[in-house]
């Protein structure tokens, strides 16, 4: 770092330090779910601070260099850090690097083609996809001759990227030393950041069952006509906004969380920390279980399971019983009249198994509840 | 070169011999409307794309490219995974050896780096297709079942780099795939340390133990040995290919069966 003049380097030790901090899940959580309910507002009131922010603008072509510019800039400070490059840089990391850019990237791309579409239909035109679909080409050559340029832009690129970076290799398999930290594949670090919260059988089978008939089911809740074959965002509001909240929060953040920001033992590291094996967190986690019986009853816990665990299975009971009902007379009333009962079930129990996720995250931080039902007896814990 | 414009060259002659015209029926050059649509119509490999389409079809802005990126990075992956196949042994004495002398012994080598962030390509480009199919709304009648299709095709394709992740056989290979199968064990009834399995008994008799469990049947033993990677290997090389083949079948298919690609009415 001796290229930088002291003052500087004092100004940038300081930036870093204050990153790590706001890096912590418990606030950088807390930034990117305010920010997606500010840019894709699920609710009336951050509609109104979408639109006094005019965040509108983000969708343009200036909207775009700024984005860039902001993620480029971050990126590039970063990698005057000789902990965050150590991570970023990882081989196995590049793909995770370009896929973060990636769908920004296609983000933008997506959503500014919606804005220019839907000025267009504000003012009573057709989307340009429909001048363009009007008129017909022959796929040979027009469209053969564009796959070919593709093809070998990623021939190229493929070939590039592969003498460029050797792939990693690391010492022979050994049984019986397990490297900390131990990481699934990077398209799987989502479900492990999300073992932090729930037991394996949760986070690693219900959930991601659960993702995939969800993401399944898509086509049959969605039962608006409009939007189909063209970018647009005011046609189908609803529809992006729930789908932004999955694959902008709980997809591409969780993975990146349990890529750069997690280290030996799990622990949370900010990302210009060295990996500190020793770093120590505390738990002290306790169930929901123990909350009741133990500190608001102050007496032993009941010995009978099913007692025992009552409170956290009535609040089961509620959260996926009571609440559709609930959402079915209040916020989601248009919704449930719009697509009858069984989508509206299915598609409210979806949303409810995604939700639990961060309420989860949020007991924990706020209350530090381990398990809302605790029967360890058989491994039963959620 | 003083050649007469009039006088048939070799090649000229070469056309109209039975041999060439006997491959390419539609001739060369292609410079007419009913030669263009002939070379659509007499390949068997172009058939996968109707004569005709929408022009917003082939723009990049519409498809972003990534369906077909993701079809041709399937396969590159094919042909360098089968290269792979000639130098390389699924057991634990040689596996790692093998993929080591693959980085140091062939010249030029990089057919294992080609087929590594080939494949991390293509998790990212079929993410990104199916992100752009959503953002089009194309999943919309007719087009549902299609979708799910695609689902199981996304599943498909991060299981096919799941199994390889484990091939090389070094540290980073055997933990994630022992991070990955750990939840097997958890699943519900089938694991051994899942919810309800111990309720799957007779008496003392427990049915799913740790060699008799999801993780088990997984791994083909209680930790990821030699049986998890032979395992592996097959389903890498010849199981998950063979599945993934079927639903690109039908996905293609569907694509043309449900009216092409998606467009404004």
């Amino acid at each position: 770092m001796e290229a930088f003049p002291v003052p500087l380097k004092i100004i940038m030790e300081a930036v870093k330090h204050f990153i790590n901090a706001i890096a912590s899940p418990k606030i950088l959580f807390n930034i990117v779910f305010l920010f997606y309910l500010i840019v894709f507002p699920p609710f009336k009131f951050f509609q109104r601070i979408h639109d006094a922010l005019g965040i509108d603008r983000l969708w343009t072509k200036r909207g775009g260099i700024f984005i860039f510019s902001l993620m480029f800039l971050a990126f590039a400070f970063g990698l005057t850090d000789a902990n965050f490059r150590l991570i970023v840089l990882k081989p196995d990391n590049v793909p995770i690097v370009a896929l973060l850019f990636l769908v920004v990237f296609f983000l933008w791309f997506a959503m500014t083609q919606a804005k220019e579409n839907d000025e267009a239909i504000a003012k009573g035109d057709k989307p340009k996809e429909y001048a363009d679909s009007r008129e017909k080409v022959l796929v040979f050559p027009d469209l053969v001759y564009i796959e070919f340029l593709c093809l070998i832009f990623v021939a190229v690129l493929l070939a590039v990227w592969a003498i460029g970076l050797p792939a990693p290799l690391e010492q022979p398999a050994n049984p019986t030393v397990s490297p900390n930290p131990s990481k699934a594949p990077w398209y799987f670090l989502g479900l492990q950041e999300m073992l932090v919260y729930f037991d394996p059988w949760i986070a690693g089978v219900v959930l991601p069952t659960a993702i995939l008939l969800g993401l399944m089911c898509i086509p049959y809740i969605d039962k608006n006509r409009k939007g189909l074959g063209y970018y647009t965002y005011q046609d189908r509001k609803m529809a992006i906004n729930t789908f932004m909240f999955f694959w902008l929060v709980l997809w591409m953040f969780l993975i990146f969380i349990g890529t750069f920001l997690r280290g030996p033992n799990w622990s949370f590291f900010g990302p210009f920390e060295y990996w500190d094996h020793n770093k120590l967190e505390v738990l002290n986690n306790i169930n929901l279980s123990q909350y009741v019986f133990m500190i608001w009853l102050k007496q032993g816990m009941p010995s009978n399971i099913l007692l025992r665990e009552a409170p956290g299975f009535l609040v089961l009971a509620v959260y996926f019983g009571l609440l559709p009902a609930i959402f079915a007379k209040t916020i989601f009333k248009d919704l449930y009249q719009r697509i009858g009962g069984i989508r509206y079930s299915i598609f409210v129990v979806f949303l409810l198994m995604a939700l639990a996720l961060p309420i989860k995250m949020y007991l924990r931080w706020l209350f530090n509840i381990k398990y809302i039902i605790a029967i360890p007896e058989f491994f039963f814990n959620i | 070169m003083s050649a007469d414009p009039n006088k048939p060259s070799l090649f000229d002659k070469f056309k109209n011999t039975q041999f060439y015209r006997s491959i390419f029926r539609t001739g060369v050059p292609v410079v007419s409307h009913r030669q263009r649509m002939m070379v659509m119509l007499n390949s068997v490999f172009l058939h996968l794309h109707p004569v005709r389409l929408p022009k917003h079809a082939v723009k990049v802005r519409y498809t972003w490219c990534m369906g077909g990126l993701s079809f041709f990075i399937f396969l590159v992956l094919t042909v360098t995974g089968i290269l792979l196949m000639f130098y390389y042994r699924p057991t634990i004495e040689y596996a790692y050896g093998d993929v080591m002398d693959l980085s140091q012994q062939v010249p030029l080598g990089i057919m294992r780096e080609i087929h590594r962030w080939g494949a991390h390509l293509m998790v990212i480009t079929v993410w990104l297709h199916m992100f752009r199919v959503f953002m089009t709304g194309s999943y919309k009648p007719p087009r549902e079942f299609n979708w799910v299709v695609g689902v199981v095709l996304l599943v498909l394709t991060m299981l096919m780099s799941f199994t390889g992740y484990l091939l090389p056989w070094d540290q980073l290979a055997i933990w994630a795939i022992t991070v990955g199968s750990n939840m097997a064990g958890a699943t519900p009834f089938l694991g051994m340390n899942g919810p309800g399995s111990s309720l799957l008994s007779i008496g003392d008799v427990n049915f799913v133990t740790s060699v008799s469990d999801a993780r088990f049947a997984m791994l083909g033993g209680r930790f990821v040995g030699g049986g998890a990677l032979l395992r592996f290997y097959v389903l890498h090389c010849i199981g998950l290919p063979f599945i993934i083949m079927i639903f690109m079948i039908v996905h293609f298919w569907r694509v043309r069966k449900d009216g092409g690609i998606s467009g404004p009415t």
